[in-house]
C-alpha cells in the first residue's frame, strides 16, 4: 500500500474549480516531482490533502495517509498528521518564518508540539537539527532572529523545522525558486542529503524541470488543474510524449546550446472560469485534431509505463526521427 | 572599432547603511569599480547573484542614478545630471524593463493610454498620429487591437511584459536595459517574450544590457557576458566561450550550479558558505571565503579584471598559468 493515496481529488474556490480530480501515490522513500506552470494546481494539490487552503475552498475526493481519511476528518487529526507525518516547505522562507521570535524557539515549538520535546533536550534537538540542515556554528545561533540570517539560511531553518516532527514525507514546493544560483545547489544537495540519511519520501514541487530530474525518481505533469502525464524521470525526459511535456522542455534554453530562437509554447493558460470544452491543452497544441477539441482524454496507464492523458501523443519515435532527418 | 554607444569608466556607487541618530551608518560599496562598453547593437549579459550589484549598475547606465564616482559616457558624451532637462531629452533614448511589468504600470490607465504617455511627454505625437503609433507599437509587440481599452489587471504577466516594452520603445530608444525582464513568468511565456526582444533588438539594431540571474536566457540572447560578484565585474567574455569555458572560479560554480535535465547532482561544484553580503566585504579578493583555489595572497590581494590567456578575468589564480603559458 502506498504510504499516501490521492483519490479524485477536486478543489473549487467561489464556485470556480481549478482541480479536476488528481489521483497520486506516494510510496514510502521515493522522491516524485510535481511540474506544470502557475495556476495548474500543483501546490493546490498538497494545500487541500493537508487541510491547509481557506475556508471558502470546498474539497472532495480522498487522501489516505496509510489508510487514514485526511479529506472531511476533524480537524484535529489533520493536524496530527500534518508536521508529524507529512511536513512542507515553501518557496519564500522569511514570509514562513515569525520574524520575532528566535529562531531555535520556532523550532522548539515543532519539537513540542510533535515529538513532546521540552527544556535542554528540545534545546539540544534544535541545534542538532540546525547543524544537520548545514547552519554553521548552530550552538550559538539558535537564538537569533530570522532577519540575521541571509535567505539561503533561512530556508535551511524551514527544513529543520520541517524535520523536526521526523516526517515520512516532506513536500517541497519550489523551495528553491527564490534563492540564488549557487545557494539553490546548496539546498537542492542538502534535500537529496537529508532523504538519503533519513529515508523520508519527498514530493518536489518546482517548475525547473531541471531540477526536478536531479532529484526525483519519477514525475507527474500538470496543466489546467489535471494530471496530463505521468512516468519515471528517465522515460518522461528521454521521450515525452505529451505534446505539453513536449512544449515544456523545448521552451526552456539550453546552456549548453547557442544563440538561437526558443520555442515557446502559444498562447496561455487558460482561465479555470472558462477552459475549453475538450482537452484543455487543445488551444496551444500543434497536434491536436478536432476529437481533442470535443473530447477531453483521460489519464490512462501506458504499455511502456507511466500515464498519459492525450489522443494525439508524440510517438516513441520521434526523436529518431528528428535524427535520421538530421543524418540524412 | 566602432565606438561604443555606452560606455561606463570606474563607475562606483555607494550607500550608507543602517544609520541612526547615534550611530553613523557603514559605507555599502554596491558597486566598486567597473569598466565596460558595450557597442552598436550589441547585447551584453550582466549576471551575478542578489547583492553583487547588477541592478545598480543597470540604473547607472541610465543616468538613473548618479555615480559616486567615475563616469558614464552615452555616444561618447558625459551622462548629463539626473532631472536636468538634458538628461530628459537623453531619457528617450534609452529606457528600462524590469522584472514586474505590474509596478511598472500604472493601475488606473488604459494600455494604449500608458504606451502613448511617453510620446506625449516627449512631444512626438498627439491626436490621430499618436492613436496610430499606439497601434503600431501594440501590434509590433504582439498585443491584439481590443486589447488597447483594457486595464493592466485584465491582462496577463506575459501580455503586461508586452506593454512595458511597446512602451518602452515607443520614442525609438536607442539603449535598452532589460532588468530581470522574464524571471517573473513562466517558462511557457518566457520564451515568448525573450523571442520578442530579440526581433525587436535584431529589427532595431537596439543596443542592450541584460541583467539576470538566468543563465539559460542570458546564454540564449546575449553576444557578451559580464560576470559581476560584490560590485565588481569577475570575468567577461563572448557567452559562446563564458558558458563552454568558465575560467574565473566563481563563474564555474555559476555555470555548474544550473541544474541540466536528465543529469543528477552528481558533478557539480556546490560553493561554501553565504552569498557575499556587500556589508561585509572580505578583503582581498571579495570572493576568497568561498573559493576553493584560494590561498593567503588571495586574501589580501585585490584582483585587477586583466586578460589571461585570452579571457579578462579577475582571479591571482589566472596568473600563473598564464605566465607558463607563455
Amino acid at each position: 500500500m502506498a504510504f499516501v493515496s490521492i483519490r479524485d481529488l477536486k478543489v473549487a474556490f467561489d464556485g470556480v474549480q481549478v482541480l479536476h480530480g488528481i489521483d497520486l501515490d506516494i510510496d514510502r522513500g521515493e522522491a516524485v516531482g510535481l511540474v506544470g506552470e502557475s495556476g495548474c494546481g500543483k501546490s493546490v494539490t498538497w494545500l487541500a490533502a493537508l487541510g491547509l487552503l481557506p475556508g471558502k475552498a470546498r474539497v472532495s475526493g480522498s487522501v489516505r495517509v496509510e489508510g487514514q481519511e485526511l479529506i472531511g476528518a476533524p480537524a484535529r487529526m489533520v493536524e496530527r498528521v500534518r508536521g508529524a507525518r507529512i511536513a512542507m516547505i515553501f518557496q519564500d522562507p522569511s514570509s514562513s518564518l515569525n520574524p520575532v521570535q528566535r529562531v531555535g524557539r520556532q523550532i522548539a515549538e515543532s519539537l513540542a508540539l510533535h515529538r513532546g520535546l521540552r527544556g535542554a533536550a528540545a534545546r539540544a534537538e534544535t541545534v542538532r537539527l540546525l547543524d544537520m540542515v548545514g547552519i554553521p556554528s548552530a550552538a550559538t545561533r539558535v537564538d537569533l532572529y530570522p532577519h540575521e540570517f541571509s535567505g539561503g539560511q533561512c530556508q535551511r531553518i524551514m527544513i529543520a523545522m520541517a524535520l523536526a516532527g521526523q516526517p515520512d514525507l516532506l513536500i517541497a514546493d519550489e523551495p528553491t525558486t527564490a534563492l540564488d544560483a549557487t545557494i539553490q545547489a546548496q539546498i537542492l544537495d542538502l534535500l537529496a542529503r537529508l532523504r538519503a540519511e533519513t529515508g523520508m519520501a519527498m514530493v518536489f514541487i518546482s517548475h525547473d524541470l531541471g531540477a526536478v530530474s536531479a532529484v526525483c525518481d519519477r514525475a507527474a505533469v500538470m496543466y489546467a488543474g489535471r494530471m496530463v502525464e505521468a512516468g519515471g524521470i528517465e522515460r518522461l525526459f528521454a521521450a515525452p510524449r505529451h505534446p505539453y511535456t513536449r512544449g515544456l522542455f523545448d521552451a526552456i534554453p539550453e546552456l549548453d546550446a547557442g544563440r538561437g530562437r526558443l520555442n515557446p509554447i502559444q498562447g496561455v493558460v487558460p482561465d479555470p472560469k472558462k477552459l475549453p470544452m475538450g482537452c484543455a491543452f487543445f488551444p496551444r497544441c500543434t497536434r491536436a485534431s478536432e476529437l481533442c477539441r470535443i473530447e477531453r482524454p483521460d489519464l490512462k496507464p501506458q504499455p511502456q509505463g507511466g500515464h498519459l492523458a492525450c489522443f494525439r501523443p508524440l510517438g516513441e519515435d520521434t526523436r529518431t526521427w528528428a535524427r535520421a532527418e538530421e543524418l540524412a | 572599432m566602432t565606438p561604443p554607444v555606452i560606455e561606463a569608466r570606474g563607475l562606483v556607487q555607494k550607500y550608507e547603511s543602517g544609520r541612526s541618530l547615534l550611530k553613523p551608518g557603514r559605507v555599502v560599496r554596491a558597486v566598486d569599480g567597473i569598466d565596460l562598453a558595450v557597442r552598436p547593437g550589441e547585447v551584453l549579459g550582466v549576471v551575478g547573484e542578489s547583492g553583487s550589484g547588477k541592478s545598480t549598475l543597470g540604473r547607472m547606465l541610465l543616468g538613473l542614478e548618479s555615480p559616486a564616482a567615475g563616469k558614464v559616457l552615452f555616444d561618447g558624451a558625459a551622462m548629463p545630471a539626473p532631472r536636468t532637462d538634458e538628461w530628459r531629452r537623453l531619457r528617450a533614448r534609452m529606457q528600462l524593463i524590469y522584472q514586474d511589468p505590474l509596478a511598472a504600470l500604472d493601475r488606473r490607465m488604459t494600455i494604449a493610454d500608458q504606451i502613448g504617455e511617453p510620446l506625449r511627454i516627449h512631444r512626438i505625437a498627439e491626436g490621430p498620429e499618436l492613436h496610430e503609433r499606439v497601434a503600431a507599437l501594440m501590434a509590433r509587440v504582439g498585443l491584439r487591437p481590443d486589447q488597447a481599452d483594457r486595464y493592466p489587471h485584465e491582462l496577463s504577466g506575459g501580455q503586461r511584459q508586452r506593454v512595458v516594452i511597446a512602451r518602452a520603445l515607443a520614442t525609438g530608444p536607442k539603449f535598452l536595459v532589460c532588468d530581470e525582464p522574464v524571471s517573473a513568468l513562466d517558462v511557457s511565456i518566457q520564451a515568448q517574450v525573450v523571442n520578442l526582444l530579440r526581433d525587436l533588438q535584431e529589427q532595431e539594431g537596439l543596443t542592450m544590457v541584460f541583467i539576470s540571474h538566468d543563465l539559460k536566457v542570458v546564454r540564449n540572447i546575449c553576444d557578451r557576458v559580464a560576470v559581476m560578484y560584490l560590485g565588481r565585474v569577475v570575468e567577461e567574455a563572448p557567452s559562446d566561450q563564458i558558458f563552454t569555458d568558465p575560467r574565473h572560479p566563481y563563474t564555474r560554480a555559476l555555470v555548474s550550479s544550473v541544474p541540466k535535465a536528465g543529469q543528477g547532482l552528481a558533478g557539480r561544484i556546490i560553493l561554501q558558505g553565504e552569498p557575499p553580503n556587500p556589508a561585509a566585504r572580505p578583503d582581498g579578493c571579495a570572493f576568497h571565503p568561498r573559493c576553493p583555489l584560494a590561498d593567503a595572497a588571495c586574501a589580501r590581494e585585490v584582483p585587477a579584471l586583466e586578460r589571461h590567456r585570452g579571457r579578462l578575468t579577475a582571479c591571482l589564480k589566472q596568473r600563473p598559468v598564464a605566465q607558463t603559458a607563455a
